[in-house]
C-alpha cells in the first residue's frame, strides 16, 4: 500500500449531501423508461426527422485516395446541374469558414472540407446543396478533381519514422508524431531492479468504433437578418464545446443557437460533432436556405472523425518473491489518423486506472502517437481505458501461465482491500470506494466455476475445447477534465470543471418540468432524472416532464461521456431540488403557520411533521405563481417556484508541474468481473458462448434493469471488439471496410444468449447517494476475459492470445501454427 | 423526371411526384411523412428500415417506391399508440428491449411477422426471426425477453377476452 503517497496527499473534503444507504422510494427501482412509449410508436425526433421549409439537401465528395495534394477542382459541370445551389471546395469553404476545433496541443489543423491536400480515405473535398439529396450526388458525380499521390503511412510502425512527403502535415516538423512523452509515476526503475520475475508481452488493439446505427447528421439554419445559426444536431456535448462550432464559423458563440435532436446512439461517437454540423452550416450561409447533412454510412465509417484506439504494446510486468506485483512498464504506439481532435487524451484516461485494481506501486508509460492516412481517432465506449484494461488483465494472466498461479487467487492476493479506500494510485489519482474481492466471488458463485471446470475436463476427453475467462477490471467514471491537456508538453486549454446544470420549475398545478442540458443520446437521461427528482420532491414520476435546453437557454453543461451522467445530474438535481423544498417550505410554513423545520415533503404535500396537517404541492405552486400578496413582502417570498443549479465535478484536483502526479481526475471508480465460458471449434475457429457472468459495482444503483442494458449492450460490443470489428486499412491506405457487409459488428447470433447480470453495490463516499457511473462498462470487461476464455480453451495446443480482433479465420491461423508445432 | 407514385401504408394511401429511384425507405419517411421507420445503412445489412410488404418483411432501402404500387406497405405506425401501445410494443417497455429506439421499429415488423405465422415461439425461434437485424444498444437478450413477453401478454389478453 502507498502509505507514503496517502499521508503527504490530502483529499478534498466529500460534497456529498445525500448520503447512501437511506430508505428511499424510486432510486433503485426498474422503473420502466419514461422515453420509451414514443420510441416504440416511431415518434423520436433523430437528425433526419428535423425538416425546415425550404431546407436544401447536402452530399459531399469524399476523397478517393489515402494521401494527395489536390492539383485543380472543377465544378462548372455540377454547378451546371438543375436543382443544384451551391459547390463549394475546400478552398471556398476556407475563405468563409475556419479550421475545425482541436484539443491537440499543438493544434493539428483540420478543415471540414480538406484544403490543398487530403489526408485519408473518406476526407470531404467538396460539398453541394440541391434540392434533395439525388440531385446532391448526382452533383458530386460531376465534380472533377486532378490529384497528385503522395507516399501513404498506413503503418503505425513505419510511421514512427516517417519523413518528407510522407508526413501528413509539415508545418509541425518533418516526423508524424503527433506526440510523444514519458512518464515515470513511483519507483519504477527500482522496482524492477528488485524483480524476481518480470513478465513480457508484445500486444495489439485494433481499430474499431462505436458505429451508432444512427449516422451523424446536422440541419443548419442561417438567418442573414440577426446574422444568426441555428444549428439542430444530434451531438452530445453542445452546452458544454458547441461554441467551438461559432469560432470555426467565425461568428461570436451568442449568435450560433445549438438545438439538440434525439441520437440513434452515439457511445461516445457524437459526443463533440463539428465537421458533420459545420458544413450544413457553412452551406447554408451560402446559399440562405436551411441545409440537411446527414452522413451516409460510407461517410461515417470512413470519415466519422471518431476511429476508436489503434495500439500496440510492449509491456513488462515486475513481481516480487512472494508474486506481488510491484510495478508495470508500458511502450505504446498508436494510431492517431489523419488529425489529433482530441490529443492524448485517452492515454490520459487510462492512467485514471492503469494500474486497475492492483497494488501495483510504480507505473511507466512512453506514449507515442503518430498520425497516418486514416480516419482520426474519437471516442469509443471507454476512451482509451478498455484498452488499457485489456493490456493489464492480459498481463495478469500472462504472469499465472508463467509462474502456474491460480488467476483467482493471484489477482486476489493483488487487489486493493476493501479497508484500503480511499486509494491513491501511482499515477495520482484516487479511487473513491471498492470491494474487489465481493464482486469476484459473486461471479464465481453465479458462474458454478467447479462445474463448469469438470464439464470442461470432460468435454476434453470428447475432443472439445471449453475455456472458461475471468477479467476483473476498473470502470473509472465521472470524467473531469484534466485529461485532455494533463499529458500534453504545452498544456494549452487547461479545464478545471466540466459542470453539469439543470432547470427545475414546478408550474402552477404543481407538475415539474426538467430542463436538461444535454440530449437524449440513446440511453435513459429522462427516466434518471425523473427518478431522482421523484425522490428529492417525493413527486409521483409521472408528475414530472423532462426537456432539453439549447443553447440560448442552456445552463452551463457537459452533458454524456465518461459515464458522468447519472451521478452529475443527480448532483445537480439535488442542488436544484434543496432551493425548490426551501421555497415550498418558506411558503407553506407561512401559510400552515409552521416552523419550518416542522415540515417535510411525504407523497406529493408538504406535511407538519407527526400530523396529518399540509399542503399538497400543488396548492402550494398555485399560490406561488399567482398569489404574491398572501405572502410578506420579503424578496424571499417573491413570484415564481423554480431553480437553475449547476453542479461542479464532486472532486477534482490538479496535477503536478513536473507531471509526476497527475491529480485527482477520474476518482469515481467502478469495478466489475466478467466470466463468460465458451466453446472453441478448432475446425472453424469459432467460438459458441455457453454461459456468461458479468457482476458490476457501479455503487449505489438508479435503475438496476436499464445499468443491466448497458452491461448486455457494452458486453455485446465487447464482443465485437474482440472477435469481429476492424476498420481494415490496406497498405496504400485504402479502405476495406465501407459497408456493413465488411465491417461485422455482432448479431443476435454472435453474442452470448444469456449474460447474466449480477450487482455489488459499494457506494461512493463523494457523490449523491453514492451513485457512480455505468454506462462504458460491459466493453471494458469483455475483450480481455474473452482472451483469457480463448486461451483457456486452447491451453492443451498452447495457443496465446496477443491481438485482436480473434476472428474465426485468424483463430484457425493460430491454431493451425499451433498444432504445426 | 418525375413519375407519380400512390402507394398503400397502413391501409391509407399516399401519393406523390417522384423520381423513379426513389427509394421506399425515402418514399415512407419524406413523402408519406412517416418517420417511424428507420435508415441505418441503406445497402440491406442492418434492418432498421424493416417493413412489411403485403405481409412479409422486407428492407426498404432495398426497393423502389415505384415498384411498391398496388402493394400493401405496414410501417410500424401500424402497431400501437402511445396511449395503447400493442402487446409487442408493451412487451419492448417492460422488458427494456430498446436504448436509443433506432433499430426498434424494425425489430418490431420482425416480430409482427413472426407471431403472425408461429404465436408461441421459443427463444431460439425469436433469435432466429430477429438474426439478420442490427441492435448496437442492447446486447439482443432484452429484444428476446420482449417479444417473449409481448407472446405472454397477448395470451393473457385471449384468457382475458374468453373469460
Ligand atoms: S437501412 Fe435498410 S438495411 Fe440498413
Ligand atoms: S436500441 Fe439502439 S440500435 Fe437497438
Amino acid at each position: 500500500m502507498n502509505v507514503k503517497a496517502k499521508a503527504k496527499k490530502s483529499i478534498p473534503a466529500s460534497r456529498q449531501r445525500e448520503v447512501p444507504g437511506q430508505d428511499l422510494k424510486w432510486i433503485g427501482q426498474n422503473m420502466k423508461r419514461v422515453e420509451d412509449p414514443r420510441l416504440l410508436v416511431g415518434e423520436g425526433e433523430y437528425a433526419d426527422d428535423i425538416a425546415l421549409a425550404n431546407m436544401l439537401h447536402a452530399a459531399v465528395l469524399a476523397s478517393p485516395h489515402a494521401h494527395a495534394r489536390i492539383i485543380s477542382i472543377d465544378v462548372s459541370k455540377a454547378l451546371a446541374l438543375p436543382g443544384v445551389h451551391a459547390v463549394m471546395t475546400g478552398e471556398e469553404v476556407a475563405k468563409v469558414t475556419g479550421p475545425l476545433p482541436c484539443f491537440g496541443s499543438p493544434p493539428v489543423e483540420q478543415r471540414c472540407v480538406a484544403l490543398g491536400k487530403v489526408r485519408h480515405v473518406g476526407e470531404p473535398v467538396a460539398i453541394v446543396a440541391a434540392d434533395s439529396r439525388y440531385i446532391a450526388e448526382d452533383a458530386v458525380g460531376l465534380i472533377e478533381v486532378e490529384y497528385e499521390q503522395l507516399p501513404v503511412v498506413a503503418d503505425l510502425r513505419e510511421a514512427v519514422h516517417a519523413k518528407g512527403a510522407a508526413v501528413l502535415h509539415p508545418e509541425r516538423g518533418d516526423n508524424n508524431i503527433a506526440l510523444q512523452r514519458s512518464f515515470k509515476f513511483g519507483t519504477v526503475d527500482e522496482d524492477f531492479a528488485n524483480a524476481k520475475t518480470i513478465v513480457k508481452r508484445t500486444l495489439r488493439w485494433p481499430r474499431s468504433g462505436a458505429q451508432p446505427l444512427e449516422t451523424c447528421g446536422a440541419v443548419a439554419d442561417f438567418n442573414r437578418g440577426s446574422g444568426k445559426f441555428t444549428v439542430h444536431c444530434n451531438t452530445s456535448m453542445y452546452n458544454y464545446v458547441g461554441w467551438l462550432w461559432a469560432v470555426s464559423l467565425n461568428v461570436p458563440a451568442h449568435k450560433l443557437n445549438i438545438v439538440p435532436t434525439m441520437a440513434g446512439g452515439s457511445f461516445g461517437s457524437k459526443l463533440f460533432l463539428h465537421k458533420v454540423p459545420i458544413i450544413a452550416a457553412t452551406l447554408a450561409r451560402k446559399t440562405g436556405r436551411p441545409v440537411k447533412y446527414l452522413e451516409d454510412r460510407l461517410e461515417n465509417l470512413s470519415s466519422c472523425d471518431h476511429h476508436g484506439s489503434d495500439r500496440y504494446y510492449e509491456c513488462e510486468l515486475a513481481l516480487d518473491a512472494d508474486n506481488n506485483m510491484t510495478a508495470l512498464k508500458c511502450d505504446v504506439i498508436d494510431d492517431y489518423g489523419a488529425y489529433f481532435q482530441f490529443g492524448i487524451g485517452h492515454h490520459g484516461n487510462a492512467l485514471s486506472q492503469i494500474t486497475g485494481p492492483y497494488k501495483i506501486r510504480s507505473v511507466e508509460a512512453n506514449i507515442t502517437a503518430v498520425l497516418t492516412n486514416k480516419c482520426q481517432q474519437g471516442a469509443y465506449r471507454g476512451f482509451g481505458s478498455e484498452v488499457s484494461n485489456f493490456v493489464l488483465e492480459r498481463m495478469v494472466d500472462a504472469a499465472c501461465d508463467e509462474l502456474n498461479l491460480d488467476r483467482l487467487a493471484f489477482r486476489r492476493q493483488n487487489f486493493i482491500k476493501k479497508a484500503e479506500f480511499p486509494y491513491f494510485i501511482p499515477t495520482g489519482n484516487l479511487y473513491d470506494s471498492g470491494d474487489y474481492e465481493a464482486v469476484m466471488d459473486k461471479a464465481v458463485g453465479m458462474l458454478d466455476l467447479e462445474g463448469w471446470r469438470k464439464k470442461q475436463a470432460e468435454a476434453l476427453k470428447e475432443g472439445r475445447y471449453i475455456g472458461i475467462g475471468l477479467a476483473t477490471c476498473q470502470e473509472r467514471s465521472v470524467f473531469s477534465s484534466t485529461e485532455f491537456w494533463s499529458l500534453n508538453n504545452v498544456p494549452g486549454f487547461t479545464l478545471t470543471s466540466s459542470a453539469e446544470g439543470v432547470s427545475v420549475k414546478l408550474d402552477a398545478l404543481g407538475n415539474a418540468v426538467v430542463k436538461l442540458q444535454a440530449p437524449f443520446w440513446g440511453n435513459s437521461p429522462e427516466t434518471m432524472a425523473v427518478q431522482i427528482l421523484a425522490e428529492q420532491l417525493q413527486l409521483a414520476p409521472s408528475a414530472i416532464s423532462v426537456a432539453y435546453a439549447d443553447t440560448d437557454s442552456g445552463l452551463s453543461g457537459t452533458g454524456p461521456g465518461g459515464s458522468r451522467y447519472t451521478v452529475m445530474i443527480a448532483g445537480a438535481l439535488v442542488g436544484a431540488s434543496k432551493i425548490i423544498r426551501n421555497k415550498l417550505f418558506l411558503l407553506a410554513g407561512h401559510l400552515l403557520q409552521a416552523g419550518k423545520d416542522k415540515l417535510e415533503l411525504r407523497d406529493g404535500k408538504v406535511m407538519v411533521k407527526g400530523t396529518e396537517q399540509g399542503m399538497s404541492i400543488a396548492d402550494i405552486a398555485m399560490q406561488a405563481h399567482f398569489f404574491r400578496l398572501s405572502f410578506p413582502d420579503e424578496p424571499e417570498f417573491d413570484t415564481g417556484l423554480d431553480a437553475n443549479y449547476t453542479y461542479d465535478h464532486p472532486l477534482t484536483t490538479l496535477p503536478s508541474d513536473d507531471r509526476t502526479d497527475l491529480g485527482i481526475f477520474y476518482p469515481i471508480m467502478g469495478h466489475m468481473c466478467h466470466m463468460p465460458v465458451i466453446e472453441v471449434d478448432i475446425e472453424t475457429g469459432k467460438i459458441t458462448f455457453l454461459d456468461y457472468v458479468a457482476v458490476h459495482d457501479c455503487g449505489t444503483i438508479v435503475n438496476p434493469m436499464t445499468l443491466a442494458g448497458h452491461v448486455r449492450g457494452g458486453t455485446a460490443q465487447g464482443v465485437g471488439t474482440a472477435l469481429y470489428e476492424q476498420y481494415d486499412y490496406d497498405e496504400q491506405g485504402q479502405f476495406r471496410s465501407g459497408s456493413y457487409a465488411d465491417y461485422l459488428m455482432p448479431k443476435v447470433m454472435e453474442v452470448p444468449p444469456n449474460v447474466r447480470v449480477g450487482h455489488v453495490e459499494t457506494p461512493s463516499p463523494f457523490t449523491e447517494y453514492g451513485i457512480k457511473g455505468g454506462g462504458e462498462g460491459g466493453r471494458m470487461g469483455t475483450p480481455p476475459a474473452l482472451a483469457g476464455a480463448i486461451e483457456d480453451a486452447l491451453r492443451p495446443l498452447g495457443v496465446r492470445i496477443d491481438a485482436l480482433p480473434v476472428t474465426p479465420s485468424k483463430l484457425r491461423g493460430l491454431i493451425r501454427q499451433a498444432q504445426a508445432k | 423526371m418525375k413519375t407519380s407514385v400512390s402507394l398503400k401504408i397502413n391501409g391509407k394511401s399516399y401519393q406523390d411526384d417522384v423520381e423513379p429511384r426513389t427509394l421506399l425507405s425515402d418514399f415512407i419517411r419524406h413523402h408519406a411523412g412517416l418517420k417511424g421507420t428507420h435508415v441505418g445503412c441503406e445497402h440491406g445489412v442492418c434492418g432498421a428500415c424493416t417493413v412489411m410488404i403485403d405481409g412479409k418483411t422486407a428492407r426498404s432501402c432495398l426497393a423502389f417506391a415505384v415498384q411498391c404500387q398496388d402493394h400493401d406497405i405496414t410501417t410500424v405506425e401500424s402497431l400501437g399508440t402511445q396511449e395503447e401501445l400493442s402487446p409487442l410494443q408493451q412487451g419492448f417497455w417492460e422488458k427494456h428491449g430498446l436504448q436509443c429506439g433506432y433499430c426498434t421499429s424494425g425489430m418490431l415488423m420482425l416480430a409482427t411477422e413472426l407471431l403472425e405465422h408461429n404465436p408461441t415461439p421459443t427463444r431460439d425461434e425469436i433469435r432466429e426471426a430477429i438474426s439478420g437485424n442490427l441492435c448496437r444498444c442492447t446486447g439482443y437478450q432484452t429484444i428476446i425477453d420482449s417479444i417473449a413477453r409481448a407472446v405472454e401478454i397477448k395470451a393473457g389478453t385471449a384468457l382475458e377476452a374468453a373469460e
